[in-house]
């Protein structure tokens, strides 16, 4: 308890210069009618530099709307109820509107889960990538931004960039429109890229090559990646650390390497658990039982203990706070730290 | 182009269905055309030769090829009670009625893709509210009570603008009122909805997430995809208004194509009613037929699926 409390003071009050992003104690609450829901509650997350960051969890478990408060696209009821999100000196939950848009699409970018619907279907692909170019250069003028826009759908690999840039994008596959999705969200050479679960709609063989080309456009460009996603797979291919989210709240922290030696929390057991194997054949595939909580009622101690194998009486009494167990691996369980300790 | 001339031959089809539709209806209602013609002290000879030189001696199946064969020719026959052909009648009431219907449709327009991008804009506050009720007021308010209530302020009241429509820009502003208020309710309403959905999808968030603020969104992203079901509703609104705004034109005393249709019914004039609602049938087709050409426009999915 004593180290995540001086955990917590240090996040708040200092930011570290080698970190593109932080995330302090962020509150993202939505104000329905039946009460609050507390999507994203009190979330701490950093990234570095030129690193790759996952964030991973189940349908629902906040990771999302995390992104999305980020890039100030919360929806109705839902706003940044509290924390800060820090980003080049600024704190973005704070800024109005119009800073908040000259930084988004410039310095932070997004990739979005679906291609097929987060494409303009009445706008030319190319005018949709240079229009992220103008708004941010407007001296550049449009035959320098078409120029470098067909420039950068080359290097995501589209073939034929100067004949795609005049498509429409029910003319492309969905493969396709992610790659200029991509180009969209890379163009302007962001300092950090936001991805969506960019590859949960797209095939699984052309999942690793969307994975590579953003891996490897960022390495060039010396991007961080905030890379959302429910799939452990695309975890261990790309990402430098990892933060595993539940109910709104981090619950095991670490990087790559370390997560996937020692796994401690209980809920990432059970992710881990569900992966399908090759070579193991079980009857059938393991599911973590029951289903996330409904936010509006979530247990008065920690939110998984209805789902846990191991739940005791303090964790249905007691909410775990996210402590650091071994040297760089955070957990937020009752058993975890008992047994670090 | 393959499609368009695929269009325009099922137009061929429709329009002669309508126009023997017409031709069976007027004959099927009871009265005479001759004695109307002739009134009630007449002999059977004159009787004779006016229905030989109507053609109306002939089989009805005859008559029906003969009435085609003259409108090949631009021929809609002779009116019965002016004696003047009927061609000619629907071309002089036309331009009024045309005048009408596009002073009134640009009132509408303006007004309601205003009102609806506004209340769409300020979504569930003050404006959005405030315009939304003015254009419920719009819809529910039937034109002969905007007409005439327009007609008691602005012409006999206060005295600004002209009674009687005489063909002049200013006596057809009242009358462009009172048949576009209607229009421009429905234009606001459904421009506000269908942006409002717009609004909800995901290439929003994209554009946002790229840097643009809210009026660039609003204005490049979403109206463009918003505007089909628009577009829908003013085809089929200019297309009406077109075929005569029989209320306006007879609370304004205008010559158009509305008054023309209603005193050949008054007077049994069966040539020139029959004309009127063919004309006004080419003019509902061609509005669609405009229409889709405009979603092909507007929508590259369905230029390619055409």
């Amino acid at each position: 308890m004593a180290m995540s409390e001086k955990k917590e003071k240090e996040t708040v009050t200092k930011t570290d210069p080698e970190d593109v992003l932080e995330l302090h104690d962020l509150k993202s609450w939505f104000y329905t009618e039946k009460g609050i829901v507390k999507a994203v509650d009190g979330v701490n997350l950093r990234i570095p530099k030129g690193k790759i960051v996952g964030l991973v969890g189940e349908s629902g478990c906040g990771k999302s709307m995390t992104a999305r408060s980020i890039m100030g696209l919360l929806k109705f009821p839902g706003r940044i109820a509290g924390g800060s999100i820090l980003f080049d000196g600024k704190d973005l939950a704070k800024l109005g509107e119009k800073e908040l848009r000259s930084i988004c699409g410039k310095d932070i970018s997004m990739v979005f889960q679906e291609p097929m619907t987060s494409l303009n279907p009445v706008l030319k692909v190319g005018r949709q990538v240079s229009e992220t170019l103008l708004v941010h250069n407007p001296e550049i003028g449009r035959e320098e931004a078409r120029k470098r826009v067909v420039d950068m759908f080359g290097k995501v690999g589209i073939p034929e960039p100067e004949k795609r840039y005049d498509s429409y994008p029910h003319e492309l596959s969905g493969g396709l429109r992610q790659r200029v999705c991509i180009a969209m969200a890379m163009i302007c050479r962001p300092k950090l890229l936001i991805a969506d679960e960019p590859t949960t709609a797209l095939d699984v063989t052309i999942e690793a090559q969307i994975l590579k080309l953003m891996q490897q456009l960022c390495a060039e460009s010396g991007t961080s990646i905030l890379i959302i996603t429910h799939n452990l797979g695309v975890v261990a291919e790309i990402c430098d650390e990892v933060y595993v989210m539940y109910a709104g709240r981090i619950v095991e922290q670490a990087d790559t390497f370390e997560l996937f030696d020692h796994v401690e929390h209980p809920y990432t057991k059970g992710l881990m658990a569900s992966i399908p194997r090759i070579g193991k054949n079980p009857e059938r595939l393991y599911t973590i039982p029951g289903v996330v909580p409904n936010l509006l009622h979530l247990p008065q101690g920690c939110a998984f203990c209805t789902r846990c194998p191991c739940a005791t009486e303090q964790c249905r009494t007691e909410k775990p706070v996210l402590t650091e167990i071994r040297e760089g691996h955070w957990s937020a369980c009752f058993l975890n730290q008992a047994k670090s300790e | 182009m393959k499609q368009i001339v695929k269009r325009l031959l099922e137009t061929i089809v429709v329009l002669l269905g309508v126009i023997l539709l017409i031709f069976i209806m007027l004959r099927v209602v009871p009265g005479d055309p001759v004695t109307t013609l002739l009134g009630e002290h007449v002999n059977q000879q004159t009787i004779d030769r006016l229905t030989k030189t109507m053609h109306l001696d002939r089989p009805i199946l005859e008559q029906f090829f003969l009435y085609v064969g003259g409108l090949l020719r631009g021929d809609m026959g002779q009116s019965y009670k002016y004696n003047r052909p009927v061609t000619q009648m629907i071309m002089d009431a036309f331009p009024y009625t045309l005048a009408l219907a596009i002073m009134a449709s640009i009132f509408a327009w303006a007004l309601g893709l205003i009102l609806g991008i506004f209340a769409a804009v300020k979504q569930n506050r003050l404006p959005d509210h405030l315009f939304m009720g003015i254009s419920l007021f719009g819809v529910s308010m039937p034109v002969f009570m905007a007409a005439l209530f327009l007609q008691y302020l602005f012409a006999f009241k206060w005295k600004v603008l002209p009674l009687k429509a005489d063909g002049s820009f200013l006596s057809m502003i009242l009358p462009a009122i009172a048949l576009g208020w209607n229009s421009a309710g429905s234009v606001a309403r459904i421009t506000r909805s269908s942006l409002l959905e717009a609004m909800q999808a995901d290439y929003i968030d994209t554009a946002k997430a790229k840097g643009l603020l809210g009026r660039a969104v609003i204005l490049r992203h979403a109206l463009k995809n918003s505007m089909l079901p628009v577009i829908t509703m003013m085809a089929l609104q200019l297309s009406s208004m077109l075929s005569g705004a029989v209320i306006s034109e007879t609370v304004f005393a205008i010559p158009g194509i509305g008054r023309l249709a209603t005193s050949a019914i008054e007077n049994r004039d069966m040539p020139v009613l029959q004309g009127t609602v063919i004309f006004t049938t080419v003019i509902v087709i061609a509005g669609n037929f405009i229409a889709d050409i405009l979603y092909s426009v507007l929508d590259p999915r369905i230029r390619k699926a055409a």
